[in-house]
Parts: C-alpha cells; structure tokens; sequence
C-alpha cells in the first residue's frame, strides 16, 4: 500500500523531531495523511491514516465525528391489524458519523466518568431527544438508532486497533463507507495515563464532493427551479435520443 | 462497477441500476403505466433514500414515457386529442389532491389513508378486469357465440359538448375524460403515483378506447404529470438526482423499446388479462406489507440540519 509506506516515511520524519527540543513539551503529536476526502463519481470509500508519537507510554483513543444533523426515528405497531408508525421520536444535533478506536477497550482504561465527559464510545454520544417522551421510550429508540447506523458503517467502535510501533509511535487507519456524510469531520486524539486523559489534539478533515458531483450538486441547491427544468429536459433529450436508432426498423 | 450519486449522497451498483431501469421501463412499454409504485420501493430497498427514491423516479419517468409514446406514435396508437383533454381534467386534479393531502396530513395518519384507500382501489379494479378479460379470453375459443356490444348507451352518453375522438373511433361529450382525468388526477397527487395504474382500466371501460390505443395515450399524460412533480421536487426539496435518473433512464429507454414491441404481439384481451394479474399482485403485496410484521419495527428518517 502506497499510502501506508508514505505514512511511515512521515512517521520517520515525526520520530526525529520528537527528539528534539520543541516537541518535547507537547505530550501528544498527531497529523493525518490526508486532511480531504474527495468523493468522485466512483467512489466507493475511502480510508485515512493518523499517525502521530507521545512523550511516554499511555494509551491513545481517537474519534472521529461526522457533522451534526436531525434524524427522526419511527417505530410501527398494529393497529386493527394493520402495521402502521405510531410513534416517533426526533434525535438533534447526533453526529452522521462517529468512529472510535482505541489501544485497548476503553473501559480498560479510562474511567467511566472522563469517557461519558468526553463522550467517547458510542454508548456516550448522549443522543439527545427533541420530542417530549418518556425516558423509557426515548432509550428505546435511541439504541434502535444507533444500532441502524451500526450497520450502516456509520457509528464504528474499534478497540486495540490504535497499533503502537514502540512505546511512543502510534498509527490507526480511519475508514469510511462509500454512503459517508459529506461535510467537515473533527478528528480527536486523546492520551490516557492511569484512567484519565492527560493529553489531547483536534484537527479537521473535510469530505467533499469533487469534479461533476459537486457541480451537480451545486447546481440543484443554487437553481433549484432551473435544475428542476433541466433534469426534465434532459429526460426528454435522452427519452427521444434513445428512440432514434430504431427509427424505420 | 460502482457509481456515486451526487444527492442520494450514495454509491451504488451501476449494472443493479440499469437493470432495475430496463425491468420498469419494460412495464411501461407493455401497459403505459408509469411503474413509479415498482421503481420506489426497490429504490428504497438498495440504499437511496425514500425521499430521493421518490423524485428521481419522477424524472426518469419523463424519459421513459417521451421514448415509450414515440414508440407508439410511429405506429399510430397515441391519441393525442384523448390525452390532452385527458390532462387538462388531471392538472386541475392533481391541485385539489395536493390541497385534500394536506389537509389530511395534518389530521395525520395519512400514510394508513393512502395505503387502504390504494388496496381497495387496485384490488376492485383488478377483480373486475380479471374477471371481464378471463370471459373475452374464452369467448374468443368459441366463434360462434355472440359478441358484446362495443359499448351499451347509458347516461354518460347524454352528456354535451360531444367531440369526435377520431384515434379512438369514438365520438362521446369531452366532459367525460376530463372529467376521469380530473378524479384520477386527485389520486395520484394524494398517493403519489402517476396515475396509469388507474387512468389504463378507466380508459378501457369507462371511456371504451381500442385496447391497442391505451398505453401510447396513457403514457402521454405521465410525462406531463412526472415533469410536474420532477420540477416541483427539485425546487421545493433539492430531492432530484438527475445522475441517478439518467441511469435508470438508459437501461429504462431499451426497457420500454422492448416493452412496447412485446406489446404490440399480444391480443387486446390477453394485455388486459396481464394488466388485471399485474394490478391485482401490487394490491397483494401493499396488503401483505401492512399486515405482516415487518422485519424492522424501526425506521429512521435523516433531515439535514
């Protein structure tokens, strides 16, 4: 993998100005491969490096969080002997994506109470209800939906899969599924010592559209009306194009 | 090979896109219904969304109806003085069926509405046209029986404003079909569909148009209906994917070309026998969909926010 010899170039380059003076005072280190996901027409995933070095032995976790949005969840019942949505409860401000790695399971090394602060781990994103219900029914729903973007790819947990090269060099493959989100991520990287977090670094990874996607895209959220007429137009074109090479046969 | 679509925002298997295309178009080219009540849901079942499953499909029934009605105008079975009256009853439809759905939406419940009212319609309609299509069939096995008349004179007849229908071979008032137009197009604003499922059987027994004639006619209409829902989906919801359209659209167009080929060998009796099985197992599966558990109980709609 040509990404992977290039993150260890990069690892190597990290190593030496470790040992000098400047970074010493930083207890933690990270950067990724690539700060820009770009999604073209036959995307269909795509994963990142983190790498980075600590200033001693601990523990690393590191999350990922997609852009907030509003998800409404439904739940069917029968009535009359028909299934039908009777309920619905709307989730505000949850993550379209969440991924967590760590070293070791988190619960092996960080306590519950700075892992709920930070809310790492999937049980700790607090997906928070705008619809008034009961406690009980708003936990049903909220462990429905994170199930569903379970097996969506979306909300990913990845304990021991933080490797350490050494004591002080860490590395972590982020990947995302081709149905990501688009928007800005936020990358967090913590340092854990005797079940705490001593250390921790953010930085940003944007997911965009490129090329005729994002023209497409643009184009229908500017001139909604005019890309409407044009989508229909073009339906048009290739409905009669498409009737041409029969012509007469 | 995959493809990513810009505003369902997923990839998706090309090749599984152009087949789903070229199954519906088949359908239209057959019967001139639209399949917007197949394309949907399969969409839906693959990863797009619901709401972009149902705009998409829209536009790229534009496509498939303009190439299916040149199909069938070269072959001189559009009427197109049937389909314009036709649609001017349907546009003045469609905005009081838009208005009742509002109004329903806010009583709420309208999801069971539409799904009852849709089983009951389909599952008569379908009865009917089975049962009339299953007696044509066998009569045609005995020449010597005697011969329904073409249509028995009732009040509908009495009507004003008589025009001639010269593709049709029939001179009735021009009320009528606008005015089957007019219910048909109150319909599939409240249910979402073109409308084919039931303009086709209206066209054939209520208005008593050549069997042969239908679907070119039919057709005709869907594209105006399918443009109008495609501009306003676009221009409301940003819930078009014109990449995903154009898609379903190529394998669509060779669908439809098949279809109407397919069509054209069978006999009016054995089409209408075909479209009552058609209509009668869409009403089996919405009123197995309601009754049987589904998999899920849950299911998660996203908003941008």
């Amino acid at each position: 993998m040509k990404r992977g010899l290039g993150s260890l170039g990069v690892l190597l380059v990290l190593l030496l100005i470790c040992w000098g003076s400047e970074a010493r005072a930083q207890a933690l280190v990270a950067d990724l491969t690539s700060h820009l996901i770009a999604i073209t027409t036959g995307f269909t995933g795509a994963s990142v490096v983190l790498f980075g070095a600590t200033d001693g032995p601990g523990d690393v976790i590191v999350a990922v969080r997609g852009p907030e949005r509003e998800m409404t969840v439904r739940r069917k019942s029968r009535v009359a002997g028909i299934w039908v949505n009777t309920q619905q409860v709307t989730f505000v401000n949850l993550p379209s994506f969440y991924a967590v790695a760590a070293s070791r399971p988190i619960a092996d090394i960080l306590s519950p109470a700075a892992a709920a602060f930070y809310r790492l781990g999937i049980a700790n994103l607090k997906l928070a209800a705008s619809t008034p219900a009961p406690s009980v029914v708003v936990d049903a729903f909220r462990t429905a939906l994170e199930r569903t973007q379970q097996e969506a790819g979306l909300y990913v947990e990845r304990m021991g899969k933080v490797d350490f090269l050494g004591e002080r060099l860490f590395r972590t493959t982020i990947t995302f599924p081709s149905n990501v989100p688009t928007g800005t991520y936020l990358v967090e990287v913590f340092l854990v010592r005797d079940r705490d977090i001593v250390s921790g670094q953010t930085t940003p990874l944007v997911v965009s559209r490129v090329g005729v996607d994002a023209a497409v895209f643009e184009f229908s959220t500017r001139q909604p009306g005019f890309y409407g007429a044009i989508a229909v137009l073009t339906a048009v074109v290739a409905g009669w194009l498409a009737s041409l090479p029969f012509r007469g046969g | 090979m995959e493809i990513y679509l810009p505003i369902a925002e997923v990839s998706l298997d090309i090749f599984v896109l152009l087949g789903l295309g070229a199954a519906v178009g088949f359908l239209s080219g057959v019967f001139g219904v639209g399949g917007g009540f197949l394309l949907t849901p399969l969409l839906i079942f693959i990863g797009v969304p619901p709401t972009v499953a149902v705009a998409s499909s829209a536009n790229q029934l534009v496509g498939a109806s303009v190439s299916g009605v040149l199909a069938h105008w070269r072959r001189g079975n559009v009427d197109f003085k049937m389909g314009y009256v036709l649609l001017v009853g349907g546009l003045a439809g469609s905005i009081l069926g838009v208005w009742i759905f509002t109004l329903l939406k806010r009583l709420g419940q309208i999801e069971l509405t539409i799904s009852i009212c849709y089983v009951l319609l389909l599952g008569t309609l379908g009865a009917l046209m089975m049962i009339e299509s299953i007696r044509a069939l066998f009569r045609l096995h005995r020449p010597g029986a005697s011969r329904r008349r073409l249509h028995q004179h009732t009040w509908m007849h009495g009507l004003p404003l008589k025009a001639r229908f010269r593709r049709s071979r029939l001179y009735i008032s021009a009320l009528l079909p606008v005015g089957i137009g007019f219910v048909i197009g109150i319909f599939s604003a409240i249910l979402g569909i073109g409308g084919g499922f039931i303009m086709v059987p209206a066209m054939i027994y209520m208005l008593g148009m050549p069997t042969a004639v239908v679907p070119g006619t039919s057709l005709l209409q869907i594209i105006f209906v399918a443009a109008n829902v495609t501009v306003l989906q676009a221009y409301t919801n940003q819930t078009v994917d014109a990449v995903l359209a154009l898609v379903l659209l190529v394998g669509g167009v060779v669908g439809a070309r098949i279809g109407t080929r397919f069509g054209m060998r069978l006999r009016g009796e054995q089409l209408r026998f075909l479209l009552a099985l058609m209509v009668l197992a869409v009403a089996a599966k919405l009123s197995v969909d309601m009754t049987v558990r589904p998999a899920g109980l849950y299911s998660i709609a996203s908003e941008k926010g």
